[in-house]
């Protein structure tokens, strides 16, 4: 490669950068949804199955270990959310610009944890 | 000089090109609502108790919402996964495998999810 002016593949000289980093955490948070997705169905069949099966399911869901993997969900589903959104402006042909997709990367992020503290804040009242 | 080319032309195109693409946004674009509606409603449940939840459940509207709640879900998830599997899962057995397994289990949680709103929703009053 010594001296050769010729461009290297993509994935030669990938380095990590904030549009990269949301890129794979916007599909780490989707395949996390897909399981919570196991988690509401499971939910929703105890409900419809009567009182006492919904109340094994219900203590399991309230149980303390399981507050982590909640607020998982939580964190995960805002931020696939505004990513999605993201997602779509571009879709439509729009943010496309350095600072744009910079600005709209850290907008992402910071609603993400503001709206998950507040949800998690409100939900324990 | 041979090229893969040969093998389509003349076939016509499937005219299906773009609509995983596009399903994939449609779902996206319902599911903003819908999980804020879904998200906020949360909020307001009292999850020890197993009538309110029922009652919130057999409201009509709620029930309609859940439905189309879990139908977008389970068709959104379903591309969503096909998507990360056929990227980064190498060998085609393996990758057959996951996207049946991935199929079968969306058909099994949207058939089950549904069900249990239905069910629910058209039981007799408690």
């Amino acid at each position: 490669m010594e001296g050769s002016k010729r461009p290297l593949s993509p994935f030669l000289n990938y380095r990590w950068g904030i549009t990269n980093t949301l890129s794979i955490l916007h599909r780490l948070t989707g395949v996390y949804l897909a399981l919570g997705f196991l988690a509401l169905a499971r939910w929703l069949l105890a409900l419809a199955s009567g009182p006492e099966p919904y109340a094994g399911v219900a203590a399991f869901y309230g149980s303390a270990w399981f507050k982590l993997p909640l607020a998982g969900w939580v964190f995960c589903f805002f931020y696939h959310l505004a990513n999605g959104v993201r997602h779509l402006a571009w879709d439509a042909g729009r943010g496309f610009g350095h600072a744009e997709i910079r600005a709209s990367g850290i907008a992402v992020v910071v609603f993400a944890v503001a709206a998950t503290a507040l949800y998690i804040a409100i939900g324990m009242l | 000089m041979k090229s893969p080319l040969n093998q389509v032309l003349g076939l016509g195109s499937a005219k299906e090109g773009t609509s995983h693409w596009w399903h994939q946004r449609l779902t996206a674009v319902a599911l903003v609502p819908l999980g804020l509606w879904f998200a906020i409603a949360l909020l307001g449940l009292d999850f020890g108790s197993y009538d309110a939840l029922v009652e919130w459940i057999r409201d009509p509207l709620t029930a309609v919402l859940l439905s189309l709640s879990v139908t977008c879900l389970a068709y959104h998830s379903w591309l969503g996964i096909q998507v990360v599997v056929e990227d980064y899962v190498g060998p085609k057995g393996a990758r057959i495998v996951a996207l049946l397994l991935s199929s079968f289990a969306h058909a099994f949680l949207l058939a089950a999810s549904l069900f249990a709103v239905l069910k629910i929703a058209f039981g007799a009053a408690a």
